[in-house]
């Protein structure tokens, strides 16, 4: 019989018992496996298998007004890279339309007095027009027919027996990722992802649910104190979060084949370091809101769509304007998304990983010790 | 008929106009989302990092640093003293990519022999390694041209100038705002949809709704006519912001556009309501609405190419009506795209809507008996 | 056992500056060992007493003793010996009876043979032990209050704190809860009962009534019942309409208050006035005024000042009334699953006519009520509004009727210019009759200086005369009342009750289910639904007659009730 005299023993029991409740709801609600399953499943599908910056086709328009063997060797060249998918036509309307349409990426033009210029040397001998609603696929196709018309000068000076070197070459290394794939870095971003959704997200809602449906009140009769509360919350979805990466690196590791080069130890830590500040952000979201729509709507806006923004996910943050760099020192998922880069890609980079853990316990305190402040043993 | 529909549509918008919350989330988030995002989704590369390793102290070697240093691009130069530092440079991330210069450099290039520099870059981001490794390339190139033609032998290196059709500077703020235009909007359109439901139920007011003379199929239609007329009065804002604020132009037909809008909003709510006659608590309507949102956002053109996508995705991407929209905005915004085009893609989204918005009147119905 | 449970000085809490305080300069103690009754008018003050004791708000002002500790400083010790039950109960509806005590046990800390025998105790004692594995949310509303309560006293408390326990219960498990709480009484504990009807509150030795924040009165019952002594009368034996001679005695300046009871009308009288004489009220002939005890309700009445009289729909032109049933259930079955909720119900209802469907909960009275309002479809048989059948034409069956769910549900954030001509809009009143409508219920109802404030910020008596104008705006020839007044205080229910009244004389018919057997009394006629059958139907005297035993003599709709059901299950069981 447990009595005053064993506090120690019954504070154990309270945060048990408030876990145990918290685990069995979660088993029973389908949107908790729809969240930490299938939406996690389904998002590193993607990653690994569709969202993509790697070019994989590129149609190209090329328009030859009169053929000649230049330009049929020229046509060969610009064939010859890889993903160009080239139509060829005598009139460049037709791929002008198919370029307002979204159909072709870019197009290159032949003119008449094609072999005449290439033979001159002029500066513009051929005409190249891409789709800049785009720019960085534009930059792109831009890039590739540099390659393929400097490429086939060189062809053509070859076959004339000339010496053409140019004095500089650049010998491009891409270090981590030599073969340059996109996704072996947005599939392990991608777990940022899912994580932010189960700890912001699911946190704020279930707290939330606790304020509307006014079981908030009867357990802050009884003598749980906040600190246990908090605690009794945290434990589940941490081991729901921990889970659902598990299964993430699982599936990114030997489905996609994502290189892992750093220590699992280590990831599990910064996973670890990391939950507790997305379920810090979820607590203090709820504590604030006390209602499950204002709550979403906080997580979307302050957990969700940072992370794929402001995080360095997708978009570069150093070529953000000021002040959006500033301002996404404060997202957690920017550290997180570094640390898994770098343990994926790199390996166990220290002098990053540790201003990264310590960068996210910062922010997570902060969470915690408002969401402490906010939340009190009354319903004021 | 039209006279209840109408009480219905009239009492949906001022309620959610008089609750403060709903009126504060509504109105304020698209507005902040659409001038903060706009400028942080950027897709090209600047303020980059550099680090250089000059081994060589030949004048070539030092105009070609000076060209890369000098490169508008560029923000931030350190020079590292060896090749051993190299390493820990990347590793740490104290730099995007690296130039490195060898020994024999000048004597090379003086010599007329094709000197090597390397180049080293993070691929912890791919894709802006690629870029940056365009940029140091035309750098290169330019560099290879001028020495040419200093010489005064051999032939200049010709380079192909690209023009650039439909956004000539390449502003990445106009291809981001009519894709972000895109995606808000159809955060919006879902967020105003996926909860009627449930709040009616929690007001308790439901069962007074449904013992009116209002068919079940009314009380959908008045909730969607509702919801629509709301995104559509937040995406207009949105869109007046973007072409007046953002200064993005719109040189298509904006009725057109609006055909689109309303195609994907019919689209998104029918899937909402879908969701919501689904749902038995908000917290399922909510992550129900996430489980949507997130996967058609990143299919959708917005951030990544669709060609990239393999063809069997492709394809089921076709039903991802965020995807036409993303296409129908950007085509609107910045390429005057022919009407064909649009309705080549208006046509999939009034499908998507036909489907998604019975499906989700059958289930209200379904759901309620 | 002579030092109070709690002890109340001066105490008051404020939310927020500029507002009348939720309770005023309050003093008063709380006994051990009995059940202390908490009632008063809705937002005089009761769930803010009871959480400022819980401790789950702190007091701005005064002094709060919870069995000697201070809320404030003493938190820790507060929650170990008091027991707190508020207004939803407190149940995670997605865990089981078992898990849900489980939970309560552990934060409280009772473990091993103690845990055990505590559930044993609980299970036995509030009948779930069958139950043990259904989860919460499935549980009818009479189970999950004992649930909750058994929630509540996992770890036996000093002080238990019930809000509002038995609103939504129906007459059965509320007498059971009664025989739980005088079990804790007996081993010592204090109980505070919150609740607005007065007819709980006479059964505590000691009660506590708050009106605005202020305590009216404090002490036995008896004593303040003792105030209306000399001043109740019945009129029994009255020929006509009793609705018509109860509106003309109210119209009387010596009559206080009055309500229906079956075929008689309860009087309370002005202080020294003479009783109305038979021929006053027109009564009939062989009509007698006999004087009855005073009740505790009495004395409420006499301190908060009686209630508003007549209606304003009494003032409307008579309307045409309807010929033969206006509502009829013809064997109507409702099945979910394997389950039976309604088994071939039948009853008709006249024209001008209240009809009230009672039962316990869960035996199928909802669901006869909602197949008969169009919420629910029937499995089989039918069901017709105004010779119109619900299935075949609900669209214009529903036009005919209008609907008033619990507790005045409304928009809260429309304003009550706006509620009113969305209703007028979604029964399809063309614009001009819309507006008519809305501003004849306007002017009926006093709403003018409330036309523009939100629904949800109006006075409770406001938002029910909204409710009720939305409801009868496209002046239905039925009105479909669900628990109309469940929860509500006397006065507010009079004044109801005078309006439904009202418009019955007009011919409106009326269909209500309520748990509440004060409500009960105003209905011509009741159908006890049981175990999914309509198990006895008459008036309420009939029903009273039904159950008249050596034992009760003179049975009370409650009495009558509860001697019905029980008759059935004994039938059953044989």
């Amino acid at each position: 019989m447990i009595r005053r005299h064993d506090p120690g023993r019954a504070l154990g029991l309270r945060i048990w018992g408030l876990i145990r409740k918290e685990t069995r709801q979660v088993a029973r609600d389908p949107s908790s496996v729809l969240i930490a399953v299938v939406l996690p499943l389904l998002l590193l599908v993607l990653f690994g298998y569709g969202v993509s910056f790697d070019p994989r086709r590129i149609s190209i328009g090329l328009v030859v007004e009169q053929p000649t063997a230049e330009t049929g060797s020229f046509t060969t060249s610009l064939r010859s890279v890889r993903f160009f998918d080239v139509r060829t036509s005598r009139d460049r309307r037709a791929f002008e339309a198919a370029l307002v349409a979204g159909r072709l990426n870019g197009i290159v033009v032949l003119e008449a007095d094609f072999a005449g210029r290439a033979a001159r040397g002029d500066t513009a001998p051929i005409q190249v027009i891409v789709d800049g609603s785009d720019p960085n696929n534009a930059d792109l196709v831009r890039n590739y027919i540099q390659g393929a018309w400097a490429n086939w000068l060189e062809q053509e000076a070859l076959s004339l027996g000339q010496q053409t070197h140019p004095p500089v070459v650049l010998a491009p290394r891409v270090w981590f990722n030599p073969g340059v794939s996109s996704h072996h870095y947005l599939v392990p971003g991608s777990i940022a992802i899912i994580l932010t959704l189960i700890g912001a997200l699911l946190t704020a809602l279930v707290v939330a649910r606790e304020w509307e449906r006014g079981t908030m009140e009867a357990l802050l009769a009884t003598p749980v104190g906040v600190l246990e509360l908090l605690i009794g919350k945290l434990v589940p979805y941490f081991a729901l979060g921990l889970g659902a990466m598990a299964l993430s690196v699982a599936t990114a590791v030997l489905l996609f084949e994502v290189p892992f080069r750093g220590s699992f130890l280590l990831l599990a830590l910064v996973g670890a370091v990391f939950l507790f500040t997305a379920l810090g952000q979820g607590l203090l979201l709820s504590t604030v809101t006390r209602n499950q729509l204002a709550a979403s709507h906080g997580a979307l806006l302050s957990a969700f769509l940072p992370a794929f923004i402001f995080s360095g996910f997708v978009f570069e943050i150093n070529s953000m304007p000021w002040p959006l760099p500033w301002i996404s020192t404060v997202v957690p998922a920017r550290y997180f998304i570094s640390s898994l880069q770098t343990l994926f890609l790199a390996g166990n980079v220290t002098s990053v990983i540790g201003l990264d853990l310590l960068a996210m316990a910062l922010i997570g305190s902060v969470f915690f010790a408002l969401t402490a402040l906010k939340t009190k043993t009354r319903l004021e | 008929m039209l006279r209840r529909l109408y009480a219905l549509i009239v009492k949906e918008l001022i309620a959610n106009w008089r609750d403060k919350q709903t009126r504060m989330v509504l109105t304020i988030s698209p507005i902040v989302q659409i001038l903060l995002f706009s400028f942080a989704a950027t897709q090209e590369v600047r303020n980059v990092s550099l680090a250089v390793v000059n081994q060589d102290w030949g004048g070539e070697a030092r105009e070609l640093v000076a060209r890369f240093e000098g490169a508008p691009t560029v923000t931030d130069v350190r020079h590292l003293r060896g090749v051993a530092e190299i390493a820990p440079t990347i590793d740490a991330r104290k730099a995007m990519m690296i130039l490195h210069i060898g020994p024999e450099f000048s004597r090379r290039v003086q010599e007329g022999k094709t000197a090597e520099v390397q180049l080293i870059l993070d691929g912890r981001h791919s894709n802006t390694a690629q870029i940056l490794q365009g940029y140091a390339t035309r750098i290169v190139e330019q560099f290879n041209g001028e020495l040419a033609a200093r010489r005064g032998g051999g032939r200049p290196a010709s380079l192909v100038v690209a023009r650039v059709w439909f956004n000539p500077n390449l502003e990445t703020l106009w291809s981001t705002v009519p894709g972000l235009f895109a995606i808000l909007t159809t955060v919006v359109g879902i967020m105003v949809s996926s909860l009627v439901v449930a709040r009616e139920r929690e007001l308790g007011t439901f069962e007074q709704l449904l013992v009116s003379p209002l068919s079940s199929l009314e009380i959908v239609a008045g909730k969607a006519t509702a919801a629509l007329l709301i995104a559509l009065a937040l995406s207009t804002i949105m869109l007046l912001l973007a072409a007046f604020v953002l200064r993005v132009p719109v040189i298509g037909s904006v009725p057109l556009l609006y055909l689109g809008i309303a195609a994907h909003l019919g689209a998104v709510i029918g899937l909402g309501l879908f969701i919501s006659s689904l749902a038995a608590t908000q917290q399922q309507a909510i992550i129900g609405a996430f489980t949507f949102m997130a996967p058609s956002f990143l299919l959708s053109g917005f951030a990544s190419p669709i060609e990239n996508m393999p063809g069997w995705l492709r394809a089921v991407n076709e039903l991802n009506p965020v995807r036409h929209f993303v296409l129908i905005s950007k085509g609107t915004f910045l390429k005057d795209i022919p009407a064909g085009v649009v309705i080549d893609h208006l046509w999939p989204l009034l499908a998507i809507a036909l489907v998604t918005l019975s499906a989700g009147a059958w289930l209200f119905r379904h759901k309620l008996h | 056992m002579d030092e109070p449970l709690v002890l109340i000085d001066g105490l008051t809490k404020r939310f927020g500056p500029g507002q009348r305080p939720a309770i005023e300069r309050l003093t008063t103690r709380i006994e051990p060992g009995r059940v202390t009754g908490l009632v008063g008018p809705d937002g005089a003050g009761k769930t803010t007493l009871l959480r400022l004791i819980a401790g789950l708000l702190l007091p701005d002002e005064g002094r709060l003793a919870v069995c000697g500790f201070n809320t404030a400083a003493d938190i820790g010790e507060i929650r170990r010996v008091v027991a707190y039950m508020p207004q939803r109960f407190g149940l995670y509806e997605d865990l089981t009876v078992l898990e849900n005590l489980t939970l309560y046990a552990d934060l409280r800390a009772v473990v091993g043979r103690e845990r055990q025998e505590a559930f044993e105790r609980l299970l036995t004692f509030t009948d779930l032990a069958r139950f043990s594995d259904r989860l919460a949310g499935a549980l009818s509303g009479g189970m999950k209050q004992k649930l909750g309560l058994a929630c509540a006293l996992v770890r036996k408390p000093r002080l238990l704190l019930l809000d509002e326990p038995s609103v939504g219960v129906d007459p059965i498990s509320r007498r059971e809860l009664w025989q739980m709480v005088y079990a804790l009484v007996d081993q010592g504990i204090g109980v505070v009962w919150s609740t607005a009807y007065l007819d709980e509150a006479e059964r505590c030795p000691e009660a506590l009534l708050l009106s605005e924040g202020r305590l009216l009165y404090g002490g036995p019952p008896t004593e303040l019942t003792h105030r209306a002594a000399g001043r109740t009368y019945a009129i029994r034996e009255m020929e006509g309409d009793r609705r018509a001679i109860l509106a003309r005695a109210l119209g009387r300046p010596e009559v206080m208050d009055g309500v229906i009871q079956g075929r008689s009308v309860r009087l309370l009288l002005a202080e020294g006035a003479e009783p109305p004489r038979p021929e006053n009220v027109e009564a009939g002939a062989h009509a007698q005024v006999v004087p009855v005890p005073p009740r505790f309700e009495d004395a409420f009445m006499i301190l908060l000042g009686g209630a508003r009289a007549n209606s304003p729909f009494a003032a409307l032109a008579r309307q045409n009334t309807v010929d033969g049933a206006v509502v009829e259930a013809s064997v109507l079955t409702r099945r979910f699953g394997r389950f039976v909720a309604a088994d071939r119900i039948s009853f008709s209802v006249r024209s001008g006519e209240i009809f009230g469907l009672l039962g316990p909960n869960g035996a199928g009275k909802s669901t006869t009520f909602k197949m008969l309002c169009g919420l629910l479809r029937p499995s089989s048989g039918t069901a017709w509004v105004t010779g119109v059948d619900l299935a075949t034409a609900p669209g214009l069956a529903r036009a005919r009727l209008g609907y008033m769910a619990q507790r005045f549900s409304l928009y809260a954030d429309l304003s009550v210019q706006q509620n009113l001509d969305f209703f007028a809009g979604i029964y399809g009143l063309s614009v001009r009759a819309g507006r008519e409508a809305t501003a004849r219920m306007v002017e009926t109802f006093d709403l003018t200086p409330y036309l523009a404030a939100s629904a949800g910020l109006l006075p409770l008596g406001f938002k029910q005369r909204l409710a009720l104008a939305c409801a009868v705006l496209h002046d239905p020839d039925v009105l479909f009342l669900d628990e109309p007044t469940s929860g509500v205080d006397p006065r507010t229910r009079r004044e109801f009750w005078a309006h439904i009244n009202a418009m019955v004389e007009r011919g409106v018919t009326v269909m209500v289910t309520t748990h509440f057997m004060e409500e009960a009394e105003y209905c011509d006629r009741i159908g006890l639904v049981y175990r999914g059958q309509l198990i006895a139907s008459g008036s309420p005297d009939e029903l009273k007659v039904q159950a008249r035993s050596a034992t009760a003599a003179d049975p009370t709709l409650e009495d009558a009730f509860i001697a019905l059901i029980e008759a059935y299950d004994r039938k059953a069981a044989a």
